[in-house]
């Protein structure tokens, strides 16, 4: 059985990764373990479970700023923020109920680690977006701290951003510090059904370029819109646009939302709870939820040029697909165990990037999880690694067989 | 005065055959390499530095920069890159024996796309041109530094700029969707594009506020918003500070994130109304500007809301913008008050730390000790709504000894700053001026890491040395990992 080493301290796991340093170990590093099945198949001699660097440290809502250890849950951080008011804007998607696992249990740090984001990010920026500061552990066991707390900083290299989304391939982080945002008073969505994808995709482009502040726009082609009950409209194709702030300018944008998008399509709406619900749904990835056997792709890309992605893997691997950041993400089911690396990689061209989210040990072994890089960028990825962790202590081949 | 690298003789020897080869790359009267024409580029905003560069070269292609470069590498010069040339930290210096590499002539907007709502430009487009590019349509660039007439969006990536809107609508990094830039080596690699987030590591989070010191970015692509139907600003005086930094407080504890909310101090509001005539309030001690965007009923809802906290925080002056040209006249002080300073003194000299908001009062009283200690007036804006202070201390370079006590002043601020739980640049970058006090920010281990960071991209440290980084290590050395050998493993951890 595998080594596990459970620091309390930041102190702890600086000598534990100095130590698996000396001794030419590979660590696996864990929060509380939501995500192992995400990212490539690596072969580790231990595993570091920061599960106990737990609990805030500092928040202050007048500052819009907050303070946790890493492993902190999520959960917890919200409450918090909910009795001021306030939210993590970015809005971290939750995989439990994609990767068949009980919702609701990530931690900070790895929301942070695996740059989740929700519908929100095309108004309010991701994960990274709202990192201010940063203390962690590099490969060599060095306690080093970037960033600051104020939300204004451009004192040395960003690292705090960088290591949103590094997986934990380049440091363990151990305190996290963020900029929180007041929640929204009201919100409410616009819905249009029926919509192919093409025209679902002219009319998301139309309401992100007025001024009516849309905070989220997805398209769900009919068969995972029937996933989500909120929308209670079986058989249609449905087109979502959130709209939040405070009562009165919710009323009135949507008024002027409507109006755009009269032309468009049947109008329909949800008011403020259904709003909420449908928006965690559509975060959380339900419509694919539940069928752990079939892969899922998450595909970033040039908004206009999702439809044309989508249909291009539809037809040539048969994948149900829906849209969310106004056609920008895009994620896909495939139909069987086949992850369809080939038919995904062929549509998308180069044009953003392709994920691997869901996908067995052995689906993940044989292919490539992230989107492979041209050599220059190859290159100066393994220098950065390097440069963080000289030896490959950390979460070896997560991402790249090389990082 | 920070001190720069000296200057590597056996560079200043071959400087007539580099002079050659860049003639080489860039034909006609892209090199520079007179005295008198080199002259406009000896100094950037901040003007206390001077150095003439060894020759400037200003390309107008990204494969004339990686010819540059390449051959910069091949023959160990150093290169420091220049935008428009206002960064006011230092970060375009030129160095004695160094290649000044000017991105002036990449001056053109190369896309516009309406429909997924970004622009793609070169990086010597002004601030301003981005969004005069866009304008028609309704859309803008939201990063709206004060120098945005002047600035490029390539020097903004270098500076991650901010502005008076950043509160709301973040800063450069927040709105830079992709980079094509150029390696030291001369390799061309693109970060980004018009989707969003990173295909493996992040690197445009560290390109975005690097200072010049990890490339060249020969391409910009920035995410574009539609202008807000309206904007209304409230100019608040107040007997004290305190209760201008309380009103900032309770502002943002009531869930109102302004789009704009600026302070000026006692000195700043009588400078800048001698200079504009805003008609802001002489017998206040701080003046507070709030800016409200978005519909009109939004706009008049919080005007309410933010009216009625300022009252109740004590406010003894309340005025509300009734139009487009009040509201822009309320602002005309504000923008013009490092002018308005400068006119009121020889010289002065211009800060950018940031704290925690509450520290304010304290941050304040502080400064007022340090003005009688070094004898030197201080006026003070503050992007209050962030944290970010800019203290401009007046003074006379004519004067002995003057400038040494501006700058001895400014160290003492920004020390403070960073004591109270701030930093020591909010948005004007480390540069030159700043590089000797990192480590009060940071420790030998945090620099370090850095710097291994700027190894990852420039091994021989050829591009823009002497900025941020008060030590330079030769790469081989940063890379070099001290194993303790026989320690036992986790000797005290609790083990499962």
């Amino acid at each position: 059985m595998q080594d596990i080493t459970k620091p309390r301290d930041a102190n702890d796991v600086a000598e534990a990764i100095a130590s698996a340093a000396a001794n030419e170990k590979r660590m696996e590093l864990i929060g509380r373990g939501t995500k192992r099945e995400i990212g490539r198949s690596t072969q580790t001699d231990a595993t570091l479970d920061l599960s106990s660097l737990s609990g805030i440290t500092l928040y202050e809502p007048e500052e819009l700023v907050l303070s946790a250890r890493a492993a902190t849950p999520i959960a917890e951080i919200e409450r918090a923020l909910e009795e001021n008011k306030q939210e993590l804007a970015f809005e971290p998607m939750d995989y439990g109920p994609l990767l068949n696992k009980t919702p609701g249990e990530g931690t900070v740090g790895g929301a942070v680690a695996a740059g989740l984001s929700g519908p929100r990010r095309i108004k309010a920026g991701a994960a990274r977006d709202f990192m201010l500061g940063v203390s962690a552990v590099s490969g060599r066991g060095e306690i080093f701290k970037a960033g600051g707390r104020v939300v204004k900083n451009v004192t040395g290299y960003d690292l705090p951003r960088l290591l949103a989304g590094s997986w934990g391939t380049l440091a363990a982080m151990t305190d996290i510090t963020l900029k929180v945002l007041p929640r929204a008073e009201d919100c409410a969505t616009v819905l249009v059904s029926g919509l192919s994808d093409i025209r679902a995709n002219e009319a998301m482009s139309a309401a992100m370029g007025s001024s009516c502040e849309v905070s989220a726009a997805a398209h769900l082609p009919q068969w995972p819109a029937d996933r989500i009950p909120e929308l209670n409209a079986p058989g249609k194709a449905i087109t979502a646009l959130r709209l939040e702030g405070i009562a009165q300018s919710v009323a009135y944008r949507k008024q002027k939302l409507e109006e755009l998008l009269r032309p468009f399509g049947e109008l329909g709406s949800l008011d403020a709870n259904r709003s909420r619900a449908f928006w965690k749904s559509t975060r959380d990835v339900a419509p694919f939820a539940g069928r752990t056997e079939r892969p899922v792709w998450k595909i970033s890309t040039t908004p206009a040029l999702a439809p044309g992605i989508a249909a291009g893997i539809s037809t040539s691997a048969g994948a149900r697909y829906y849209f969310d950041w106004a056609g920008g993400l895009l994620w896909l089911e495939m139909p069987s165990d086949k992850t369809q690396e080939g038919a995904v990689r062929t549509a998308l061209a180069g044009r953003g990037h392709a994920t691997l989210i869901r996908a067995s040990a052995a689906a993940r072994a044989s292919a490539e999880v992230f989107e492979p890089l041209d050599p220059v960028r190859a290159a100066i990825s393994r220098r950065l690694k390097a440069s963080f962790d000289p030896q490959g202590v950390l979460n070896p081949g997560r991402i790249y067989a090389e990082a | 005065m920070v001190a720069m690298p000296t200057p590597d003789n056996s560079v200043l020897e071959r400087r007539e055959k580099i002079v050659a080869a860049l003639r080489e790359i860039v034909p006609g009267e892209g090199v520079i390499a007179n005295d008198v024409a080199m002259r406009p580029y000896e100094s950037d905003g901040l003007t206390a530095y001077r150095q003439l560069p060894m020759v400037v070269v200003l390309p107008e292609t990204t494969a004339q920069v990686s010819k540059i470069l390449h051959y910069c590498y091949a023959e160990g010069v150093k290169v420091v890159p220049r935008g428009a040339g206002t960064s006011l930290s230092g970060g375009a210096l030129p160095l004695a024996d160094g290649v000044l590499l000017g991105l002036g002539k990449f001056n053109k907007v190369l896309e516009i796309d309406y429909a997924n709502r970004a622009v793609v430009a070169q990086p010597g487009v002004t601030n301003l041109g981005t969004t005069k590019a866009v304008e028609g349509k309704g859309f803008y660039y939201a990063p709206d530094p004060s120098s945005q007439i002047a600035c490029s969006i390539g020097g903004n990536v270098a500076e991650n700029s901010g502005g008076v809107h950043c509160l709301k609508y973040g800063l450069t990094t927040h709105n830079v969707l992709g980079v094509e830039m150029v390696l030291m080596t001369g390799e061309v690699v693109r970060f980004g594009g018009k989707h969003l987030d990173a295909e493996g590591y992040d690197f445009l989070s560290l390109i975005i506020g690097s200072e010049g010191l990890l490339g060249v970015v020969t391409e910009v692509t920035v995410r574009i918003l539609k202008k807000p139907e309206t904007a209304r600003a409230l100019l608040v005086g107040f007997p004290t500070s305190e209760a201008a930094g309380d009103c900032v407080a309770k502002i943002i504890g009531a869930g109102i994130i302004p789009g704009g909310m600026e302070m000026m101090d006692k000195p700043a509001i009588h400078a800048a109304e001698a200079f504009v005539n805003a008609g802001y309030p002489l017998d206040v001690e701080a003046l507070l500007i709030v800016e409200l965007d978005g519909p009109e009923a939004e706009c008049s809802h919080l005007m309410e809301s933010v009216s009625a906290i300022a009252k109740d925080c004590g406010a003894v002056t309340l005025r509300v913008s009734n139009s487009e040209e009040e509201r822009l006249k309320f602002w005309a002080g504000r923008k013009a008050a490092f002018p308005a300073v400068g006119r009121i003194s020889p010289d002065y000299y211009c800060m950018d730390g940031t704290i925690p908001r509450a520290k304010l009062p304290l941050v304040l009283s502080k400064m007022r000790e340090f003005s009688e200690k070094y004898g030197l007036q201080v006026a003070n804006v503050f992007h209050a709504g962030d944290g970010n202070l800019h203290p401009l201390i007046l003074y006379d370079a004519n004067k002995e000894g003057e400038l040494q006590r501006a700058e001895d002043f400014g160290n003492d601020i920004l020390r403070l700053c960073v004591e109270v739980g701030g930093v020591l640049t909010g948005e004007h970058g480390v540069g030159v001026e700043k590089r000797d006090l990192m480590p009060t920010m940071f420790n030998q281990t945090d620099l370090d890491q850095q710097l291994r960071v700027k190894c990852a991209f420039d091994d021989k440290g050829l591009l823009n040395p002497g900025k941020v980084f008060p030590q330079l290590h030769r790469c081989a050395e940063m890379g070099r990992m001290h194993v303790h050998a026989g320690k036992t493993a986790f000797p005290d951890l609790p083990r499962f």
